[in-house]
């Protein structure tokens, strides 16, 4: 062994291989870009309709172009588009090919062909690794959804696409007025237990805050640990919870405000008063070594009936599905009103349409990838995406009636008594940075003995900086 | 034989260099270029813009947070590593005084060494993933299960602010060892064993032939591995990403340039941006390994 190592390496070699090593840490940033100024860009190559307009094809596809759509392997899997969307897609337009790929790091795979100039058609941006909407849009590479929003259903007679979704769907896709983007997945967020752990111990769901910290300390005294969430790579769902509590107190406009980096939004009062009270659970019925622990491991610890409240969306269910013991029985619960004058009821959710699917405006078949848009959002298309994924779509009411799950169950329900008033941000999609400075900022309030005072101040400082910003392109809502 | 070398030697070199020249040098050019951009990474037109890019970044607090997180890693990673790997091959080679004439390790040297070696196989990621299982903070954790066990209360490895960079450089540490104790072995097993030999009839202890032979005669070596591990301090970017919290934290507490620069690029689509950290980085690193050889300059002893 000592032969292999002699020690014959003198200063000249030493450099050089200095320089080598040294210039393998850097390149990672010239890698990923080595095609700028590549690619050609005509623009409005494609969009108008390519073949004949007819009742079968309103968006005037031309019926023998091939399509290839990506799709983010996740949670949600991918053969709901394999097995559901393709073969509806493929019955209107047999001659068409479609080019199906998977993939669980989208932008590693889709955005190089962005710079070179030949995107996939249709996209699923999700995941991890998605690429930032907002700076997509920016450089015009998506193509805008009016008329697919405009062109009727597939199997709801009578109704345009828009009309079947649930209201506000296509706002949650607008960016500075034109609908890019179709956020597909419907989710319901709230605090999720046990049925089975309230059924045992005779608890029920609280309304008041007073009644919220009694069944904490309920669920203390059985040496479980009330409340927690996963501050190593989940605390976005806490800062939704705090959120949707500033909400409930002080109207949705507070999230409106938020989104619009309207000055002093954080520094709002409900925001304060939000942030103080979950301070209050953080410090009292969670336990500080969450902080570093990955939302799987808390899930599972709930699976396991060691944590009684985690915070989450109505994927949770599918998520844990292979660790959720018999008879578990997920449910979900609106948050409990914080004060006594909130200007939301107790029942108010956050509840947005998420999952973005868009289409490239300069793809080969930006048509195609409308229309298969107007696949996935079918009737037909909308079941076998529930029944295979246990997730609500936009599509309104299109699995009413159905008996799925119980944890899709309570969300539908919770929903339904929610009515109108529900309520979602964008800020987290729109300002990357944001989300970033609020993860942080959340942990620190309910695990680090952060206050709520300094939560806000932090808060409005990182806000006023991407207003700010010149780099960053804003949006409004 | 003079006749027709060149096209020999061109034949031999012409595909490394296209290839250094395609994946180091052109992304490196480009790099440069792109950092004096607001590039996004989605459109094939750039917009230049000048020195903005630097201005915003000696501005940027998390980029001085980084910056202090390599300060701390480039004196300590090489300090811990280097004493460590000496005294455990001190201890293979010389450790066990001499016998016959020979100087032998300790007991079992020969085992042990191949050991040592081990975690230099493990992929780097693998590392970060066994470690942060170590760490965990319940009673999962190797060490808070240990802990447990006696009754005290969890360590949050990870989770405190004082303690994640620490907990982190200690595994780059563990990491790197191996192949220091291999690499100074080997510089050992080169020093003639008549000076040993001298030295131990004149009544040398363990300690003085360590400090007044090995030491010495080792110098090139040290130098080596003084550069080697202070330009892996300026990475450490693939144990941050994987072990720590809300990567880079708590609160930018492990954050490293390498994980700035992916999170600009990744996360915020800000190219040119992340490019100019990337230059930063470029010339920090380049700065470094030549102010080391210059400090560290001292005639050798030639054997």
């Amino acid at each position: 062994m000592s032969e292999i190592f002699k020690p014959e390496v003198d200063r000249r070699t030493l450099l050089r291989r200095v320089a080598a090593v040294g210039l393998l840490a850097t390149p990672a940033v010239g890698m990923l870009s080595a095609c700028v100024g590549g690619g050609d860009s005509d623009d409005d190559k494609a969009d108008k309709p390519a073949g004949t307009v007819s009742a079968t094809n309103p968006l005037g596809i031309k019926e023998d172009a091939p399509l290839e759509i990506v799709i983010f392997n996740g949670g949600l899997g991918t053969k709901y588009a394999t097995d559901v969307d393709i073969p509806s897609y493929n019955k209107l337009f047999p001659n068409s090919k479609v080019t199906f790929n998977q993939t669980e790091e989208i932008s590693t795979v889709v955005q190089p062909r962005f710079t070179a100039g030949n995107p996939p058609d249709m996209i699923n941006n999700s995941g991890s690794k998605l690429m930032d909407q907002g700076a997509l849009v920016q450089a015009g590479q998506v193509q805008d959804l009016t008329d697919l929003y405009a062109a009727p259903s597939v199997d709801i007679a009578g109704k345009t696409v828009k009309d079947t979704l649930i209201p506000g769907t296509v706002e949650q896709g607008t960016f500075n007025d034109k609908p890019y983007v179709l956020n597909y997945a419907f989710t319901v967020f709230g605090l999720w237990y046990s049925g089975k752990l309230f059924k045992d111990n005779g608890w029920t769901v609280p309304a008041t805050w007073a009644d919220f910290t009694k069944l904490l300390d309920a669920m203390k005294a059985k040496g479980i640990t009330p409340y927690g969430y996963a501050g190593a790579n989940a605390p976005y769902y806490q800062y939704t919870v705090i959120l949707t509590s500033a909400a409930k107190i002080g109207g949705a406009d507070i999230l409106k405000n938020i989104d619009n980096l309207e000055d002093g939004a954080w520094t709002n009062d409900a925001v304060k008063q939000a942030a103080a009270a979950w301070a209050e659970i953080g410090a009292k019925y969670s336990d500080k070594a969450f902080l570093g622990q990955k939302h799987t491991e808390v899930q599972l610890k709930q699976n396991q009936y060691k944590v009684g409240l985690y915070p989450s969306g109505s994927w949770l269910e599918n998520e844990q599905a292979k660790d959720t013991p018999d008879g578990f029985d997920y449910q979900l619960m609106p948050l409990p009103s914080v004060t006594t004058a909130d200007k939301l009821p107790v029942t108010a959710l956050y509840a947005a349409a998420g999952e973005q699917y868009f289409v490239a405006a300069k793809g080969k078949n930006p048509r195609g990838g409308m229309e298969f848009l107007r696949h996935m959002l079918s009737k037909a298309g909308a079941v076998g995406f529930t029944q295979l994924t246990k997730t609500l779509t936009v599509v309104a009411g299109a699995t009413d009636g159905m008996e799925i799950s119980p944890g899709l169950t309570s969300g539908n329900k919770a929903l339904g008594a929610a009515g109108a008033d529900t309520f979602s941000f964008r800020f987290d999609t729109w300002y990357k940075k944001l989300d970033d400075e609020l993860r942080a900022a959340t942990n620190e309030l309910m695990y680090q003995g952060g206050s709520a005072d300094k939560f806000c101040t932090r808060m409005q400082k990182a806000a006023d900086a991407v207003k700010k910003d010149s780099s960053i392109e804003k949006f409004k809502r | 034989m003079k006749h027709g070398r060149y096209p020999f030697i061109i034949g031999f070199l012409i595909v490394p260099v296209a290839i250094y020249g395609t994946f180091v040098v052109a992304a490196y050019l480009q790099a440069f270029q792109l950092s004096f951009t607001n590039w996004r990474g989605f459109s094939p037109d750039v917009n230049y813009i000048g020195f903005d890019n630097f201005t915003k970044l000696f501005q940027d607090d998390t980029f001085w947070k980084a910056i202090r997180h390599h300060a701390l890693l480039l004196v300590f990673l090489p300090l811990f590593t280097i004493v460590l790997a000496l005294f455990f091959s001190f201890l293979l080679n010389v450790g066990g005084g001499s016998k016959g004439g020979r100087t032998r390790g300790v007991w079992g040297s020969k085992f042990y060494r191949v050991v040592f070696f081990f975690p230099q196989l493990l992929a780097l990621a693998l590392v970060a993933v066994i470690f942060a299982r170590v760490y965990s903070p319940d009673e999962s954790g190797l060490i808070n299960g240990i802990l447990n066990q006696f009754g005290s209360g969890p360590v949050l490895f990870l989770a405190d602010k004082n303690l994640a960079l620490w907990s982190i450089l200690a595994v780059l540490v563990w990491q790197a060892v191996g192949f220091y104790v291999v690499l100074f072995s080997a510089g050992m097993g080169s020093i003639p064993t008549e000076i040993y030999e001298a030295a131990a009839l004149d009544g040398a202890t363990r300690g003085t032939l360590f400090f007044k032979v090995t030491l010495p005669l080792l110098w090139n070596t040290l130098q080596v591995a003084w550069v080697y591990l202070g330009i892996a301090a300026f990475d450490a970017f693939a144990l941050v990403n994987v072990m720590s919290v809300d990567r880079g934290g708590p609160d930018g507490a492990t954050t490293v340039l390498g994980l700035e620069i992916f999170r600009n690029m990744q996360d915020y689509a800000q190219f040119g941006y992340a490019s100019a950290m990337g230059v930063v980085l470029f010339f920090l690193t380049i700065t470094f390994a030549a102010l080391t050889l210059r400090v560290t300059r001292r005639e050798s002893v030639e054997l």
